[in-house]
């Protein structure tokens, strides 16, 4: 290769590096495993992967090497006509069934052991998909939230996840693939989770308008930061101070369209929207679509929609006033 | 203009194929235009959630059914006859039918971009949302209210007539009309190809429409097939769908693999490597197609012995496919390359089917692909496979067989800036999909975060879809420059060892003066010598008969799009009264036609 070129290629490899560099830290990658689940597949993966670099390496160098050693010399003759060798056939026939061999044998053994079975005493979650939030319930614990989903580390986990309406999938690819749910059908994860943290995740299978806006974050705790939430979680949050603004929020809360869809505690047991008894606690609003601040849940109640096509919950058209007090209602639900 | 509207001329027919093709694929590009653009960077530009998923359903439905498939056919057309030494194919008049049920059935699903007000819609466009694949239950009208997903589903109904008509035709073709002594082992690769193609065209086609129409029921009449609360099941469809779905994938890439199991040979100056080989395993693809369809459900829950079962045969289908690929690469072996576009667009195409296949291979693996699928990673994938390997191929078909059907070579120089720019910009496109799906992009969303940290791979990959998009341009001036400038071609411009080098470009209506006799499968070279043979045989020609116009397969078709606007609209009468009329007319005037017009 002459100098010159060797250096743009040089500076275009550098150059590439530079823009894909910046990116970071990736809180949604397949490549950082942190839970057995997601490592069991990594490796199943780096060792696939391994193997197709072989493969591309010989079959692309070959195809260099015939490319360049057989390009049309003047003067040459006629190439001798070559119909076929049957030994060559049969050998790369066989060459890709023994490398695939390879790669099967470690596939079966992880399908099984990735296959959504938990131990004795794993803790359940029942995780039903909505268009376009995830509501997760835990039976043993009494507590009913959404989108955000709070784990104990090192502690078996099972999933056990089905679908209010179209077909989602749950996928956290931290802590392993994803799965899908359907409707009248219950479908399972189960993993363990090895490090504390917070998991980005999102829906997989397209489900409508905003598919690309029902994400996910799952919160891996250390076992009394997990126990301190869900003691948070269980039972009603206290009631605002009388004559605050909060008071007034939830006076405007129960005579207003929400208690049709949403849940508090001791308040209204709506069902179709994400139960609400203890949002304040939540870190997201609207399918950990936006930070749970009070500008967002202001904007979000008054025109959701327009922040989240397709959103099922319609604009309210309330007084600024009753509007600021809902908001601070809201906040207060910790 | 009335000699094209009534041809049953298979060039003709060939060349309507290949201009309507072009234009779907120049829309269906543009759509992928507008997605990239969206993606450039996170949280987009601005196109709305509604109008991006319209844009990916459509530029799906767009490139497979009214760009890749018509871009075969149309080579099919042209080609096939000619290289089996026959005057036309088998059923004229169906050919002709085919295609103009295709062209009003794609018009037909893009009309739904501006039949939003005959709806009473909001916006202007009520195209197909639901994504090329259409899953139930979110395509069930409880979810799905508007037009749209009828658009998808009535236009789909239509284009299958069409495949299944042109995929019997191309059947009884090729193995009727061979000229003397072309035994099934003399075959051209190319012509071979397309036969396993229409094979599993005419077995695939059955079953997305039996899908399409138990789903149009549940829309239009209420029936529950694919609903949960009424019994149904939505994995059916899922089932139904990639049953189709993955031997569609075998109709898009087998024809690429024949073209270039053609254009290899002729520009290396050695015959097809393995030949026996090279077909047999092109058949036992198209067998091997049909029971790998559930390792696009590994994500379903279907249990782990089925997973382990379809990730096993979905393995083995990858070693007739590896098999191909290193006869291809023995056919050069020894040879005398001539770098001409075609043989730059076949080369390529082997070098970027082998990325996909792999690929392919590490989400062959059930719990690796439940990483990966639904991801960019995945579409990386696709897309190495049916840009980088069909649309290479096609794209190589082009300029080798453009000198016969037009008379006049394609400049080469347009050619190499075509092909550079193509390769270039495909894996400035697709490569980087494949790090931003590995680090947690799904596909199907029209805005991401910027926290997830793709947004440089993303941007990457939109400077590569519009250097696609110039190198497009540079072909399509390419083409049209040709008309006048390009240089004449004679018979052969390449050295080429089939029938269809024999004869004048472009042939004679009748194509052959004198059906030629056959006695090996490469007749324009002898078995051992490299060496042209003469051309044709001497003889005069006695009296030959070509088939007349015909204005009835048009108007049997025509009758199609109108059943499907009364579907659409809900208005039997026009279903009844009109659509139905029309076609019913037309067969029964097409069936008494006077033999010679």
């Amino acid at each position: 290769m002459p100098p010159h070129r060797l250096r743009f290629c040089l500076t275009l490899t550098a150059l590439l590096s530079a823009v894909a560099g910046c990116g970071g830290p990736f809180p949604q990658s397949t490549l950082a495993p942190k839970s057995d689940y997601s490592t069991a597949v990594d490796q199943l993966f780096t060792d696939i992967f391994w193997w197709a670099v072989v493969v591309f390496v010989i079959v692309e160098g070959l195809l260099l090497f015939v490319i360049i050693r057989y390009r049309r010399r003047e003067g040459a003759g006629e190439p001798k006509a070559l119909h076929g060798h049957t030994a060559l056939e049969i050998g790369w026939t066989l060459a890709p069934a023994l490398i695939l061999v390879f790669i099967a044998v470690p596939t079966m053994r992880t399908i099984f052991a990735t296959a959504g079975r938990a131990p004795e005493g794993a803790l359940r979650v029942e995780v039903i998909g909505h268009q376009w939030w995830w509501e997760y319930r835990y039976p043993a614990l009494g507590i009913v939230t959404a989108n955000e989903l709070h784990l104990p580390v090192g502690t078996p986990i099972l999933l056990e996840m089905t679908s209010a309406d179209v077909i989602h999938s749950f996928w956290a690819p931290g802590l392993g693939g994803k799965r899908d749910l359907t409707q009248g059908r219950t479908t399972r994860i189960a993993f363990r989770a090895d490090s504390t943290g917070e998991y980005w995740g999102q829906c997989a299978e397209f489900c409508g308008a905003s598919h690309a806006n029902m994400r996910l974050r799952v919160f891996v705790e250390p076992d009394s930061a997990f126990r301190a939430w869900a003691a948070r979680q269980t039972g009603a949050p206290a009631p605002p101070a009388r004559g605050s603004v909060a008071e007034r929020g939830r006076q405007v809360f129960a005579r207003s369209a929400c208690l049709g869809c949403h849940t508090i505690e001791g308040v209204s047991r709506g069902a179709i929207g994400p139960n609400l008894t203890h949002v304040a606690s939540r870190t997201t609003l609207a399918g950990a679509l936006f930070p749970n601040t009070a500008d967002h849940l202001r904007r979000w109640i008054a025109n959701a929609p327009s922040l989240k096509p397709g959103a099922q919950m319609p604009p309210q058209a309330l007084p600024e006033e009753d509007l600021a007090a809902l908001v601070a209602y809201l906040e207060s639900l910790r | 203009m009335k000699n094209w509207l009534t041809t049953t001329d298979h060039k003709r027919i060939g060349l309507l194929y290949f201009w309507t093709a072009l234009a779907f694929f120049l829309i269906g590009g543009l759509e992928a235009l507008v997605i990239r653009a969206q993606l450039a960077r996170p949280e987009g530009i601005g196109v709305s959630a509604e109008l991006y998923n319209q844009m990916f359903t459509m530029h799906g439905t767009t490139m497979v059914f009214l760009a890749l498939m018509p871009l075969s056919a149309a080579l099919f057309n042209y080609i096939i006859p000619l290289q089996i030494g026959a005057r036309d194919v088998a059923f004229p008049r169906l050919n002709a039918f085919s295609y103009w049920v295709f062209l009003l059935g794609g018009l037909f699903l893009n009309a739904s971009f501006v039949a939003g007000p005959l709806f009473g819609a909001p916006s202007l466009s009520v195209a197909p949302d639901g994504g090329w694949f259409a899953y139930a239950n979110l395509t069930e009208r409880q979810f799905s209210p508007g037009p749209n997903i009828d658009f998808w589903l009535l236009g789909l109904q239509i284009l299958g007539i069409a495949s299944l008509a042109a995929g019997f035709n191309f059947i009884v073709t090729i193995l009727n009309m061979r000229a003397p002594g072309m035994r099934m082992m003399r075959l051209p690769a190319f012509s071979w190809m397309t036969l396993v193609t229409q094979f599993l065209v005419i077995t695939a086609f059955p079953v997305i429409t039996v899908a399409l129409v138990l789903l149009m029921f549940d829309r239009l009449f209420g029936t529950h097939f694919f609903v949960p609360a009424g019994g149904g099941d939505p994995i059916l469809w899922q089932h139904l769908f990639w049953l189709f779905g993955h031997p569609e994938v075998y109709i898009l890439i087998l024809p690429a693999m024949g073209i270039v199991s053609e254009v290899l040979p002729t520009f290396s100056r050695k015959p097809l490597f393995g030949y026996t080989v090279v077909v047999y395993s092109g058949v036992l693809i198209g067998f091997m197609g049909w029971g790998v369809w559930s390792h696009h459900m590994f994500s379903v829950g279907l249990g782990p012995i089925a997973d382990s079962v379809f990730s096993a045969t979905t393995m083995l289908i990858a070693i007739p496919t590896g098999v191909k690929i290193f006869n291809w690469i023995g056919t050069m072996w020894g040879g005398q390359i001539r770098f001409t576009t075609a043989m730059l667009f076949a080369v390529g195409f082997i070098a970027m089917f082998i990325i996909g296949g792999l690929s392919g291979v590490t989400h062959a693996s059930p719990p690796a692909d439940l990483q990966q699928t639904d991801t960019y990673y995945v579409v990386a994938h696709i897309h190495y496979v049916l840009f980088g390997g069909t649309m290479l191929g096609l794209f190589a078909g082009m300029y080798y067989w453009w000198p016969k059907m037009t008379g006049r070579q394609l400049s080469e120089t347009l050619g190499k800036w075509h092909f550079w720019l193509t390769f270039i910009g495909m894996n400035l496109a697709f490569f980087p999909m494949h790090l931003s799906g590995l680090l947690g992009m799904p596909r199907r969303i029209y805005t991401y975060a910027p926290q997830l940290g793709v947004s440089s791979f993303n941007l990457i990959s939109t400077v590569g879809a519009f250097l696609i998009g110039v190198s497009v341009v540079v072909f399509l001036w390419n083409l049209w420059r040709t008309r006048t400038k390009g240089e004449p071609a004679g018979n052969d411009p390449w050295g080429g060892a089939t029938l269809e080098w024999t004869i004048s470009s472009p042939p004679p209506v009748h194509n052959f003066d004198v059906i030629p006799t056959v006695t090996s499968r490469l007749p324009r070279w002898t078995a051992t010598r490299m060496r042209a043979v003469p051309e044709g045989a001497e003889g005069a020609p006695g009296p030959i008969h070509v088939p007349g116009g015909s204005w009835w397969p048009m108007i049997t078709a025509l009758g199609l799009p109108l059943m499907a606007i009364g579907a659409l609209s809900h208005q039997v009468w026009v279903v009844l009264l009109i659509g139905l009329p029309i076609t019913l007319v037309g067969i029964y005037r097409w069936a008494y036609e006077p033999f010679e017009v």
